[in-house]
């Protein structure tokens, strides 16, 4: 082999070593600030404690991020709530009853939803959502604020993700099937709902499961429009904050690279990466182990 | 007296497939409605953004700058910023991501290196885009000293689109039938000269395709971003990359969060010209797609 192939083989190499290096980067960091975080802030108080108040004087400071996470549950609850039963639809609707014609126009047009950067959403949900619902319902006194206008808008955010490839998942599931259950005299609501869907089960879990991991990490929807007040509430009226919130507030302001507040950050942004891997590595294993075989 | 059953339960079947074609048919039309809620959103969206800001595009907010009063206040500074973060993402980005991508697929395909490799791409690819803006904000701002400069935002959003970059280019080298490969191995071509030569340019509509995407994926990105520092309120456009630069994103936050309506007026102005970017960047990628799955045919 000429030495220029192996240089160029090396070089490629090196290119997709990258992105190892790049999870040996982000493990690495949040480890470390995380670690000095924890020396100041005992664990189990991290975990348990209900109040989370960083920015506080020093004799009031509370490190309980159970109010952020109850923050994104909040939020992430509201949107699978949307994005889930109508992502569901969708595919069933797309997969069985859709004339191909039909298909291609809603098809692009729910991608072009996914393309929409996640700033317009939120400004969506602040100047057109929150009113609106304050407008129609206006004895529920809905806040300014509040949990319940970015968690629908990232349910419509998130719906072509589910949409889609719980489509594909339908999809795959062989004509076979289809026959035997139309043969059978089922109508086509039967065959989707006792054929098709158990057919496809998994296909669809990994679709919900990747939705839920992209809603527990979206930021700037729920940094507009939810508020910023971390209170451990589970009231959609309110104004909640959120984890990805906390961060994006608190490095608006400036930090200063030694203090408490830059290792809080680490600490929350380390909370965030541990739930969205298990969400992650949850649907690989879903994928792997349960992905059936037809021929 | 059977007879008089047997028309009963002939009956009842009657009337249970009656109820089994409402359901079927009532189905349909619900389904229609939850597809109809998605495209209704999306419009009623651009409706609101160009109802909200229509008006204020002129000549004049595209060459102002951020400025204390919303109507002196354009958008000149973050276009820049933009157009150089997109140049700077665009430079270290595609060669490294269609270069890794080449090697995943045509050096090393199967073994337990590339499972590794594999498996870890995907791991970055479902990781939230503050985290890498957490990432960087430590390495390359702090640790490497680069501060808050747009080096800094496009080496962070290039690790963010790398993963997109790299599956995309996988996906389009998988499209390359492998008789091609062995015509040219049979010719004598070593390794790099087929994929030079016969692969990539048999495959490259398809890797322009997705980095596109990632590119204008990268645009849109306001989350990492604001986590290295980048500023809020600049007058003037980076003469350098290692200058403090804002992007129209971060502009459009900074403006949503200020409580005068005329500052919310120019985030909507702002968002049209940001959805624009996204959309012309979308809409050629489909376009070159689409050409490309049309004139190719193996």
């Amino acid at each position: 082999m000429k030495r220029s192939e192996k240089v160029i083989e090396s070089f490629l190499f090196a290119c997709s070593l990258l992105t190892v290096l790049t999870t040996v980067g982000i493990i690495s960091v949040l480890v470390f600030e995380t670690a000095r975080f924890f020396q100041v802030v005992p664990i189990w108080d991290f975990l348990t404690d209900t109040e989370w108040s960083p920015s506080f004087s020093k004799d009031q400071q509370h490190f309980g991020i159970m109010p952020l996470l109850a923050g994104t549950f909040l939020t992430t609850f509201i949107a699978m709530s949307v994005a889930v039963p109508l992502g569901i639809t969708i595919a069933v609707y797309l997969s069985e009853y859709a004339s191909p014609r039909v298909r291609n126009i809603v098809k692009p047009i729910l991608e072009i939803l996914a393309s929409i950067p996640t700033i317009v959403y939120g400004y969506f949900a602040l100047a057109f959502v929150t009113p609106m619902i304050q407008e129609l319902f206006p004895g529920l006194g809905l806040n300014n604020f509040n949990a319940l206008a970015p968690g629908i808008i990232m349910g419509i955010m998130i719906l072509p993700l589910v949409s889609s490839l719980s489509e594909d998942a339908l999809h795959a599931v062989p004509r076979m099937l289809r026959e035997g259950s139309y043969a059978m005299g089922a109508t086509k609501f039967q065959t989707a709902f006792k054929v098709i869907i158990p057919a496809a089960l998994s296909g669809i879990a990994v679709s919900i499961i990747l939705a839920l991991s992209r809603a527990v990490g979206e930021t700037m929807i729920v940094a507009i429009a939810a508020g910023n007040k971390p209170t451990l509430t589970f009231n959609p009226l309110n104004q909640v904050q959120t984890a990805t919130t906390y961060i994006v507030q608190t490095v608006n302001g400036d930090v200063a690279n030694d203090s408490i507040e830059y290792k809080t950050i680490y600490a929350v942004g380390m909370s965030l990466f541990v739930i969205t891997l298990l969400l992650n590595n949850i649907s690989f294993w879903l994928k792997k182990r349960y992905q059936q075989v037809y021929k | 007296m059977a007879k008089k059953l047997g028309k009963r339960m002939r009956q009842k079947q009657v009337r249970k497939n009656k109820w089994y074609e409402f359901q079927d048919k009532s189905f349909k039309y619900i389904a229609l409605a939850a597809t109809g809620i998605g495209v209704l959103v999306l419009c009623v969206l651009l409706y609101d953004v160009f109802f909200d800001g229509f008006g204020r595009l002129d000549w004049k907010f595209f060459l102002d700058s951020s400025s204390r009063k919303a109507k002196n206040a354009g958008i000149y500074a973050a276009m820049g910023g933009t157009l150089w973060i997109m140049a700077l993402t665009t430079i270290i980005a595609f060669p490294i991501g269609i270069g890794a991508g080449i090697y995943l697929e045509e050096y090393n395909k199967k073994g337990r290196l590339s499972n590794i490799l594999e498996v870890n791409i995907s791991n970055l690819a479902g990781i939230p885009s503050i985290i890498y803006g957490l990432l960087g904000l430590e390495v390359f701002s702090r640790t490497l000293m680069l501060g808050d400069t747009a080096i800094t935002g496009a080496l962070t959003l290039a690790l963010l689109i790398l993963p997109i970059i790299i599956v995309s280019t996988r996906e389009a080298l998988k499209t390359v039938p492998y008789n091609l490969r062995e015509a040219s191995f049979a010719l004598g071509a070593s390794q790099w000269q087929t994929i030079w030569h016969q692969i990539l340019p048999a495959s490259i509509p398809g890797i322009v395709t997705g980095a596109i995407l990632a590119i204008s994926r990268a645009i849109g990105e306001t989350a990492p971003l604001i986590v290295i520092g980048a500023a809020t309120y600049i007058t003037s456009v980076p003469k350098l990359p290692n200058e403090s630069f804002t992007v129209l994103p971060i502009q459009i936050f900074y403006w949503i969060g200020k409580p005068q309506h005329d500052f919310q007026v120019n985030a909507a102005a702002a968002i049209i010209v940001l959805l624009g970017i996204t959309f012309v960047m979308n809409g050629a990628a489909v376009y070159l797609r689409y050409r490309w799955q049309k004139k190719v045919k193996w």
